[in-house]
């Protein structure tokens, strides 16, 4: 392997990236947008859930029953009706997902200590969302008591619940770690498979083949600029994150840079890999890209959807999938701060799949040579 | 020839260049399909078998009752009696488990003399959404407890309010019924934008628009004849991603399926304008491969697909107005899980054909603009 051949391999790539300015914007402007959008925009936190109020008691301690939704900040109390069908009309048009039916002798009850029952109804058809509702209408329940008596009566049983590692459960603590694997998944993955296919489709490879290039330096050069922007990415995603967004980096800096570059270079490798089984066709080597690095980076990496809730099987392929082993050791490195004891089983993970990929590679582009 | 015929012509030519590559099959049914497993299976936020561990000081009836309700409710699953505190800390660090729950000594004593006694539970908050639906769950279960422990015995104070809850349109609260439909949807988006716009820039890549170019055939005939293919083809994804879901998920759909058909119409019109759009602003196939993925994640993640828009801040809750996806599912949902008819869901169909109709105005002017 000649340093020179790499370099000057290297170096025509970076000049064919430079002359399309548009691929490298969107390259280096996906990972901010969609910080931007995990960051500020989405969340799975359940706030302003909108409610309907029946109260037939229409008395003081009914009322305060509802005050009580109210300032819970998670209900947002959008209405009061006065008949059953009303409630039909607002749970099936989306204007209400939780409607609440105060009876008639609800204060009567309440007074006598006797359990007085009011009736909830939640629209389930988004059965996240209405869990945590029903969880939320549960801890109301216990309170009330205490609200209306105005002296300090604690529940009977009063569940004391302490979040770690993550104590407001910011769903962006959770999203911002994880999505630097995205990131760097989608666009390396992406932008590599199609120049190398690119030069496939055009006959320009055949050109640098007869040159005294060999495989592993060819892909060796060609690798080489992708990394660099896959890196860039990773900078910019780990800046804004921690700076912007206040997610906490509680590991060692080093650790998380000397991880990224493993998976990175497994990355790159793999999009060499689908340019040359993609026998040079674009649209080919997109759809490889997308179904076999963005989609499992996005979903069978345990980024936003916990792998133990999946069935047995897709479990059992997560593990094919770096992407796997590098959202665990973001999120460890981030939010727990874990170090290379706990870590080093990812990190051999991530150094093995690398290594077969890119000898998978230079063994494939060998055979398409002759 | 008249107008009909060449834009039949070029339908007929689309069709036989896109089905000719066998990949291509693969392409256009073969990944949608793979996406529907996938994004079924995993796109899931039921929580289920929590990982627990019990620390029990107490172990009387009482205690033992309570764990017994927890085990019981399929929520949690309790795998680890801690003999230490120290233990707690060391299993959550290790991610053993997700959920520690611990019952003071005088757990049983103290409900007897109905002196109020706390439970200590402590979650696992790396995973947010997770931790959040555990809490949920135990306080529903203790609060049960409570309530009947409380009505039981004599009360003295006021016991807390019985909230009977009923869940509508999804009583199971399978979080698959609602996602389902929503991964259709995003399917189509994602395979419809990508499609065209990829066949528009390729003839410019590759060179044979300048031949089309110089038959008889007019920018707009060329602009449908290009864009009716992939209509068909998109209504073609729809109905077999949506009969996969339907079969193999055991999704019902509750009403019209006449009414979804004319959804999935106006949705794949304002679709196909914005893959047409992408194509006018490109010029290779990798360019336009970019664009579609830049245009696709955000659309997702701003549509209500996954996260609810009523939580995002006011200036994106405006944005998810331009995105079509938005709509549909509204609609998707509200026929699947709702059976809602035309009467509710008008205002989606209106605001899907208005966007449809701006976006092919404003691509087409483009496109001819382009060509001339």
């Amino acid at each position: 392997m000649r340093f020179l051949r790499i370099k000057a391999i290297a170096k025509k790539e970076l000049i064919q990236i430079w002359r399309d300015p548009l691929s490298l914007t969107i390259a280096l402007l996906m990972p901010v947008i969609q910080l931007f959008i995990y960051g500020y925009a989405i969340t799975f936190d359940v706030n302003n859930v909108t409610t309907i109020v029946y109260d037939q008691d229409r008395s003081s301690l009914s009322r305060e029953l509802v005050a009580q939704f109210r300032e819970s900040g998670y209900f947002t109390v959008v209405a009061q009706v006065d008949k059953y069908k009303d409630i039909d009309a607002y749970l099936d048009s989306n204007r209400a997902r939780v409607a609440i039916t105060i009876p008639y002798d609800f204060s009567k009850k309440v007074r006598t200590g006797s359990q007085a029952q009011v009736g909830v109804i939640i629209d389930g058809s988004d059965s996240n969302t209405a869990t945590i509702a029903e969880g939320y209408i549960a801890a109301i329940s216990l309170r009330y008591p205490q609200r209306i008596t105005a002296r300090t009566v604690l529940p009977v049983m009063d569940p004391r619940t302490r979040v770690w590692f993550n104590p407001e459960l910011k769903s962006r603590n959770f999203i911002i770690p994880g999505l630097i694997a995205v990131i760097m998944s989608v666009v390396v993955a992406l932008l590599t498979s199609l120049t190398v296919a690119r030069e496939w489709e055009r006959g320009s490879m055949e050109q640098l083949i007869s040159t005294p290039v060999k495989a592993s330096e060819l892909i060796m050069g060609k690798l080489a600029p992708y990394f660099a922007i896959g890196f860039t990415d990773m900078v910019l995603a780990v800046l804004l994150g921690v700076t912007l967004f206040g997610v906490p980096l509680r590991g060692d800096i080093v650790l998380l840079v000397v991880l990224s570059s493993i998976f990175l270079f497994g990355t790159v490798s793999f999009g060499v890999l689908i340019s040359i089984v993609a026998k040079g066709s674009q649209s080919v080597a997109s759809q490889i890209a997308i179904l076999s690095t963005m989609l499992p980076a996005f979903l069978l990496s345990g980024f936003l959807f916990a792998i133990s809730n999946m069935p047995k099987p897709l479990q059992v392929i997560t593990y094919i999938f770096p992407a796997r082993y590098f959202v665990t050791i973001l999120k460890g490195v981030f939010l727990k701060g874990s170090t290379l004891t706990l870590l080093w089983k990812e990190g051999v993970m991530l150094a093995m799949a690398g290594a077969i990929v890119f000898f998978l590679a230079i063994r494939k582009l060998h055979k398409r040579i002759d | 020839m008249n107008m009909r015929e060449r834009i039949t012509q070029l339908i007929v030519k689309e069709f036989i260049q896109t089905l000719r590559d066998r990949r291509r099959w693969m392409l256009l049914f073969g990944a949608p399909i793979i996406q529907l497993f996938l994004f079924g299976y995993v796109v899931t936020t039921d929580v289920n078998n929590i990982s627990t561990a019990l620390y029990d000081l107490d172990r009387s009836q009482e205690s033992r009752e309570l764990a017994r309700r927890l085990e019981a409710s399929g929520y949690f699953n309790v795998r680890y009696t801690p003999q230490f505190p120290g233990e707690i800390r060391d299993l959550i660090d290790r991610g053993e488990v997700l959920c520690a729950i611990q019952i003071n000594r005088n757990f049983a004593k103290d409900l007897k003399k109905r002196i109020p006694t706390e439970i200590q539970v402590i979650v696992d908050g790396t995973d947010s959404n997770t931790a959040m639906v555990a809490l949920s769950h135990v306080t529903k279960i203790i609060t049960k407890y409570a309530g009947e422990y409380a009505v039981n015995t004599v009360s003295t104070v006021f016991s807390p309010p019985d909230f009977r809850t009923r869940v509508w349109y999804n009583p199971d609260l399978k979080s698959r019924n609602f996602n389902v439909p929503g991964v259709i949807a995003s399917i189509i988006m994602i395979t419809c934008i990508m499609l065209t716009s990829m066949a528009i820039v390729r003839e410019r890549e590759v060179g044979t628009m300048e031949q089309l170019m110089v038959t008889p055939i007019r920018p707009v005939e060329l602009m449908l004849g290009k864009t009716i293919p992939f209509a068909i083809i998109g209504l073609l994804d729809m109905f077999v991603v949506t009969l996969a879901g339907v079969l193999w998920f055991g999704i019902t759909i509750k009403g019209s399926p006449l009414l979804l058909l004319m959804g999935t119409s106006v949705y794949l019109l304002s679709i196909l304008g914005i893959g047409l759009f992408i194509s006018t602003i490109l010029k290779t196939q990798q360019q336009s491969l970019l664009a579609t993925m830049f245009f696709n994640m955000p659309a997702m993640l701003l549509s209500g697909f996954m996260f609810p828009i009523e939580n995002m801040p006011a200036i994106f809750q405006y944005i998810t107005y331009l995105n079509p996806l938005r709509y549909f599912l509204v609609i998707i949902r509200g026929i699947f899980l709702k059976g809602n008819g035309f009467e509710i869901l008008w205002p989606q169909m209106a605001a899907l054909f208005i966007l449809g109709t701006v976006i092919i105005t404003i691509s087409s002017f483009r496109f001819r603009k382009r060509l001339g």
